[in-house]
């Protein structure tokens, strides 16, 4: 019996199954992935619903392999994903480079657990943030979004499908321990309400096709094999027909092409999400698991009478640098909550630009944050610039 | 010696599956990688598969460059993943034929780990092996095939390694088909091609090639033909023997042949009789891709 692609309606799930659920909702048909905890949940879900629905599972022998199969099958023309946690994350970035490269669309699932190394494979941090940007070699740009609850998982894995689709990458959705393994209410839509975005196909005859000339939004008409259109496909520099050319100006124009599709694309690609922030002296930036600590610190905060907000990233990369530039300019301070040492605050000092003070509160994996830390922080921070 | 290029009379009868803007190659004068090439073409031709149906997948390295000049669905990869996309592309779309065309190195070496598990789920793929004895393209160091005492910039001494035997490795894996033959046996590789490409699962051919520019030279055979000479003296046919009997041994004699021909269901046989039992009436994985028509107007 064929099962439904789409299971319409409201479930109590974990958030790696919600992925899974999103991911099919999406259209995803291929599923490549080696066991690593706490991702094991995608695959292991996927190995039971993608033959229900003629979908293609194959659990491969490591996730070089896994990350290398997803690409092939992109370019066979169905849509793939692969989820995986630190230690595969480190062996995808390879091929994740070769997906950036070849702009293959395809979407990466790490369930982010702490590191470095083995670490704890059980618990949670948001130690991969910049590997997610920069783990991979060469210079592009990426996309990744980081969900915060298992209806998110579902959510962001859709829209992480329909960003790869359109811009042609591989779309890295940042999760967590705590994200996978949480059980929660996933409502999923009728199918009809679900967007679902395909990558644009070539309009044209082979004979005049060059599989990497964007169009006006900067994005190349993808053709699949066995189309007709005998394309070549090379992680090498290449031209807009696609040959290796070995100079500094085919380097230019491919890397600029894959750099601008997503810098000259990022206000429609970036989201994020505010709480209590018109009349905020102190923001809170958080994503992930740590915006649901944010949230209550600032419940808890307003409740006191500090005039505190929320500010929650659902797009890691590309970073909201204007947003968080006004926002810089309106507010006292801005706290950032991470599992990890200090990554995203980087980003969010930069952009700040010094209009307000940055405070960054850490915490190096196997917990989540305590709200009382937050809150603690902004007291701190409001003192500080009294 | 004039500049002036020659301008050719007559069409090479593999011209149409050439990418022929991006030649001259890469390949060194006296490398057997184009020899082989041809026989690729040439087997593809004899096919009789429609030549959309048709694609080449290969890793990094000197032959790693074949999937650049074929004029068909063609995917240069990363280092020893040529298998893995490979084995997406193919179950993504079951009805291509895929060829999967790398060096001893690149297969064996950084991807032995992908060789041996695709040959155990005997996916439906054609895996050509240049094996030139060591990593041409970074000048010439030593490989998981390099010869016992063989001289390579990383062995300046001689190796101190003892090589793989491909063949027997792809047969102990569970490769459906597996020969090898030398870069002067072309007849026998394109034939061994064609049995390869019609044969469903994992097949596998291993072609011994001269490579002068970097492994010969420094082991006394310089001269571009001194290998071909080699191999020519050397090599013996055992058709059907124990492929780990079929030892490649520089001193004496170098064995080549048709080794294995068998058949066992391939992983989407598996895949589809495991699903069917379970989830009854089953889709099939064929997908009709829709064709664009070739001479329509842009």
């Amino acid at each position: 019996m064929v099962q439904k692609a789409v299971l319409t309606g409201s479930y109590f799930m974990n958030g790696d199954d919600a992925c899974c659920e999103g991911a099919i909702a999406a259209g995803c048909r291929f599923f490549a992935g080696y066991p690593i905890t706490p991702a094991t949940e995608v695959a292991e879900r996927m190995s039971e619903r993608l033959p229900e629905i003629g979908g293609i599972f194959i659990q491969m022998e490591d996730e070089l392999a896994s990350m290398a199969a997803i690409l092939g099958a992109s370019w066979g023309g169905m849509k793939a994903m692969t989820s995986t946690s630190g230690p595969g994350f480190s062996l995808m970035m390879e091929n994740i480079s070769l997906g950036l490269c070849t702009e293959t669309p395809c979407v990466v699932c790490n369930v982010q657990r702490a590191g470095p190394s083995t670490g704890l494979p059980t618990l949670v941090a948001q130690g991969d943030m910049m590997q997610a940007r920069w783990g991979a070699h060469g210079h592009y740009e990426v996309i990744a979004i980081s969900p915060s609850s298992p209806q998110e998982m579902f959510d962001f894995t859709i829209w992480a499908f329909n960003l790869s689709e359109q811009y042609r990458l591989p779309v890295i959705i940042l999760a967590d321990e705590v994200v996978g393994h949480m059980n929660e209410r996933v409502v999923i839509p009728p199918a009809d309400k679900i967007q679902v975005i395909n990558r644009k196909k070539p309009s044209v005859p082979p004979s005049k096709y060059l599989p990497y000339r964007p169009d006006s939004d900067g994005v190349a008409p993808m053709a699949t094999l066995g189309e007709g259109y005998h394309m070549h496909v090379t992680g090498l520099t290449h031209d807009q027909r696609g040959y290796p050319v070995m100079d500094d100006v085919a380097q230019e124009e491919m890397v600029n092409r894959l750099v601008q599709k997503v810098r000259k694309n990022a206000d429609r690609i970036i989201r994020y999400e505010t709480f209590f922030l018109d009349d905020a002296e102190v923001a809170v930036v958080a994503y992930g698991i740590s915006v649901r600590s944010a949230k209550r610190a600032v419940a808890e905060a307003r409740e006191r009478g500090i005039k505190a907000g929320v500010v929650k990233l659902n797009t890691i990369w590309p970073f909201p640098e204007k947003m968080i530039r006004d926002l810089a300019g309106k507010v006292r301070a801005l706290i950032m909550p991470e599992i990890n040492y200090g990554q995203m605050v980087l980003e969010l000092e930069r952009c700040a630009g010094g209009l307000c003070l940055v405070r960054l509160v850490p915490h190096a994996g196997g917990a989540i944050i305590r709200p009382e830390r937050i809150l603690t922080a902004l007291d701190a921070a409001l003192k500080e610039t009294a | 010696m004039s500049t002036k290029k020659r301008k050719a009379t007559l069409p090479h009868p593999h011209d149409s599956l050439l990418r022929t803007d991006r030649i001259p190659h890469i390949w060194c004068p006296g490398c057997g990688i184009g020899t082989v090439f041809g026989c690729v073409l040439t087997a593809i031709q004899k096919s009789g598969f429609p030549l959309d149906d048709v694609a080449m997948v290969s890793g990094i390295g000197c032959t790693g460059r074949m999937a650049g000049y074929l004029n068909l669905d063609s995917f240069h990869t990363t280092h020893g993943r040529a298998i893995p996309f490979a084995t997406g592309l193919k179950l993504a779309r079951p009805q291509s034929h895929v060829i999967v065309t790398s060096g001893d190195g690149d297969l064996f070496a950084i991807g032995g780990n992908h060789f041996i598990h695709a040959a155990r789920r005997n996916m439906d793929l054609t895996i050509v092996c240049v094996n030139n004895f060591n990593y041409g393209m970074t000048g010439g160091q030593v490989a998981p095939s390099t010869p016992f005492g063989a001289k390579t910039t990383t062995s300046p001494f001689g190796n101190f390694e003892e090589p793989f035997n491909f063949c027997s490795l792809a047969a102990a894996c569970g490769a459906v088909y597996v020969a090898r033959w030398t870069a002067l046996h072309i007849r026998w590789i394109t034939d061994s091609l064609s049995e390869a490409m019609q044969k469903r699962g994992f097949s596998f051919l291993e072609i011994l090639a001269p490579c002068p520019t970097s492994f010969g030279r420094r082991n006394k055979m310089r001269g571009a033909v001194d290998l071909l000479k080699f191999f020519h003296e050397r090599s013996v046919v055992r058709n059907q023997i124990d492929p780990k009997d079929a030892v490649l041994d520089f001193n004496k004699h170098l064995v080549v042949g048709k080794f294995v021909d068998i058949e066992r269901p391939t992983f989407l046989d598996n895949y589809q009789l495991i699903n069917r039992r379970e989830l009854g009436d089953w889709p099939a994985l064929e997908r009709q891709v829709p064709r664009p028509e070739k001479q329509a107007g842009g």
